[in-house]
Parts: C-alpha cells; sequence; structure tokens
C-alpha cells in the first residue's frame, strides 16, 4: 500500500468511479440490512435484545447516510434522494441498489437475523478496519469515527453465537442450521466489482479477495468455539449479482415499503 | 415463615412459604436479574441506573450496554447479579429518624452562619480596595 493520502479532488477519473462503486456498495447494504433489522424493534425476543438490535440497525443506517453523504460530496445527489428515491423519477428501480443478495432476504427467525449479524458485522468491522488505512481520506476518517460503535457490534454477536452455540440441543441446531442457510448468501458479500484492481493499486481498499480471506480467518475459530461446523466454503454456489443490480425478489417489496412515506411528497420538511 | 431467597427483593416481598403458586413456571421461564452501574466520566463514582435480564455475566454486559449507554456519555459500566446485594427485611425501619439526634445531621452545625459571615467581611475588605 502507497503511503499517500487524497481527497475527492486528487483522484483520477477511474479511481473516482472506483470509489463511487464501493460507497455505493457499502452504503447499500447498511442502509438495506439496516431496515431489515429493524423490523425486530417492538417483536425481539426479550425487551433488552430488542433495544439492542434496534439500536444497531439504526447505527447501520447513520453508516448509510454518512457514505451518501461523500457520494454528496463527489457529485451524486443529496443522502435522503440517493436512500429513498434513487431512480430520481419518484419509481423503485431495485436495479439501480448494489447491496449483496445477504442483506435483502427477510428477517425469518431470530436464528437467522442473528446469524446474518454475525457474520455479516464481522465483514463490516475488517472492511472497516481495512478503511481506516485508506489513502482516500474521507473514507479513512469514517472508518475511524466507526471504530468504537462496531467494535461494539462484533462482541454483541460473538457473545450470542457463543451463547445460542452451547445453549440447549435445539439452540445449537438451529444455529447450525442458520449457519448453512446464511453461507451461500454470506460468500456473496464478496462478490469482485469491475474496479478492484483501481482499488488496490491506488491503495483505496485491499479488495474483496483480502476482505473475504481476513474473514474466514476471524470467523472460523468463532464458529469453533461455538460448537457449530463450518461449511465448506469451497463447494458452496455463492449467492453473486447483487453488486451488479440482479437482485433477490425480496429487495423491490422492501424499498417500496421504505420509500412509501416518502415518496408521497419527497420536498416535505421533517 | 415468610419465603427466603438469594434475590432481595424475593424476600422484601415477604412471600409466605406455604403459599400454592398458581402455575407452575419452567426454570428457564425468567432468566436472573442484574443491576446495572455506569461512570459519566473518568474518575466518578459509578451509579446505579437500573435492572435487566440477562443469562449469564457477558451476555448482561453486553446487553447493559445499549439499554443504559447509548443515550448519554458512558465512560465505563459494571454489572453485578443482584442476588449478590445484601438488604435487610423491612429497612425502612432500621433507618428511622429521631427528631432529638439532630446534632447528627450535617446541617445541624452552626459553621454556615461563621463561613457566610466570613467570605462577606472578605468581600467588603476586596471593593474597599
Amino acid at each position: 500500500m502507497t503511503s499517500r493520502t487524497v481527497n475527492m479532488k486528487e483522484l483520477s477519473q477511474i479511481e473516482k468511479d472506483a470509489v463511487k462503486d464501493l460507497l455505493f456498495r457499502i452504503a447499500d447494504d447498511d442502509l438495506i440490512l439496516g431496515h431489515r433489522n429493524s423490523e425486530w424493534t417492538g417483536i425481539g425476543p426479550i425487551l433488552e435484545e430488542d433495544i439492542a438490535f434496534s439500536s444497531m440497525a439504526q447505527d447501520k443506517l447513520g453508516y448509510a447516510q454518512a457514505y451518501y453523504t461523500i457520494l454528496n460530496e463527489m457529485g451524486e445527489a443529496d443522502p435522503d434522494t440517493l436512500a429513498f428515491n434513487r431512480s430520481g423519477t419518484g419509481e423503485v428501480n431495485e436495479k439501480l441498489y448494489k447491496c449483496c443478495h445477504f442483506t435483502e432476504y427477510p428477517i425469518g427467525e431470530y436464528d437467522f437475523s442473528l446469524m446474518r449479524h454475525f457474520l455479516f458485522y464481522y465483514s463490516e468491522a475488517i472492511r472497516m478496519e481495512m478503511l481506516m488505512h485508506s489513502t482516500f481520506e474521507p473514507l479513512a476518517n469514517l472508518a475511524k469515527k466507526f471504530r468504537g460503535e462496531i467494535r461494539y457490534h462484533i462482541m454483541h454477536a460473538h457473545t450470542w453465537i457463543k451463547q445460542l452455540g452451547h445453549g440447549s440441543e435445539e439452540s445449537r441446531a438451529r444455529m447450525q442450521s442458520a449457519l448453512n442457510e446464511c453461507m451461500p448468501l454470506a460468500l456473496g458479500i464478496f462478490e469482485q466489482s469491475e474496479y478492484e484492481d483501481t482499488l488496490i493499486e491506488g491503495g483505496i481498499f485491499p479488495g474483496e479477495d483480502k476482505l473475504k480471506e481476513v474473514w474466514l480467518e476471524q470467523i472460523t475459530p468463532v464458529i469453533a468455539e461455538s460448537a457449530l461446523e463450518m461449511p465448506d466454503v469451497n463447494t458452496i454456489e455463492v449467492s453473486n449479482g447483487g453488486r451488479k443490480g440482479f437482485h433477490t425478489e425480496y429487495l423491490k417489496p422492501l424499498l417500496e415499503e421504505m420509500t412509501e412515506v416518502y415518496r408521497i411528497d419527497p420536498e416535505a420538511e421533517w | 415463615m415468610s419465603l427466603k431467597s438469594l434475590d432481595p427483593r424475593v424476600t422484601r416481598l415477604g412471600i409466605p412459604e406455604e403459599q400454592e403458586l398458581k402455575t407452575e413456571k419452567s426454570p428457564l421461564d425468567q432468566w436472573q436479574t442484574y443491576e446495572v452501574f455506569t461512570q459519566a466520566k473518568t474518575g466518578a463514582h459509578h451509579t446505579h441506573v437500573g435492572s435487566l435480564h440477562a443469562p449469564n455475566d457477558e451476555m448482561a454486559y453486553i446487553l447493559a450496554k445499549e439499554q443504559f449507554g447509548r443515550r448519554s456519555k458512558v465512560t465505563s459500566l459494571w454489572v453485578a447479579k443482584t442476588a449478590f446485594f445484601v438488604t435487610a427485611e423491612n429497612d425502612d425501619e432500621l433507618f428511622a429518624r429521631n427528631d432529638e439526634k439532630m446534632y447528627r445531621e450535617a446541617g445541624g452545625f452552626k459553621v454556615m452562619d461563621r463561613i457566610n459571615e466570613f467570605k462577606a467581611k472578605v468581600k467588603s475588605e476586596k471593593s474597599k480596595e
């Protein structure tokens, strides 16, 4: 990695496109998963967990907003428009979003939501750790700012997985089947973009392959410690496509619901 | 004879031992409770902020963090099982006040008058200068 740091003006055109693509991917992940996880608000398994999970969902929406703000400074629309009216026409067009399939899936039962929370948050924490060293200053600064919060997210996820892995026979079985169900989707987080080389060469981000490698290194011991069995990631058919705008059937209804109020009157002051 | 429990709040309720419970609760129906203490700034006292349910210490800590640490600044957090806190039955009786012992109250010392007198003196001397 080079020792240079760059601000927005100093990026080359292709680097600008690469950064925007990266920002859209991670911002959309946070927006969609933040929205999904907030669906647990009020119906969480216990009051204390309901509050913690909702609070973390809100944190994710905060990250999305921060990433959209950088995009806005790079010439894209304002954060609200990017989140709620991406097409600019008031019509929902899910193809314009770059979130991975994993974030789109319905909340299911709490075992699925918790396992997704664990697998996704680890990838997010590692990504942030990597972005802290990014040559692109605005992103490095954001990553440093969110560091503490992310540490808590990881601690929360880790503790729950360990707890339920060692709970009853039922809790262990449910976590194992959630893990098996999640893994093909989770691997879709690391779908390559067309800008991988630009990001790596510019020292902006070490790339999805590197992220996946570190992620596997970190989650494997936690899964073992939780008495769960790691699926063979080499034989799994990965759920790719989200990063290129090809989504599951679940994204469009989510976006329609999420933007319903906004679309009634986009000019309304809140 | 009333029911003795590790949880002081149960003991304080004075539930008769013989009383039959109307519904059988399974052992894992409710988690135990924890008491939570937070510190507002480094060096300050940890203050009791409330209680919560958790199955063990580790879970109590992570649940308490969002429960009591998300609204205002917190620099450190403690959790401890409610059952670890010691109290006495009817402790309000123990602490009943005897009005004849006013001299024991800090407010009973007649020193504030002298302090205020001194302060006024210093102030008036300063204004003369």
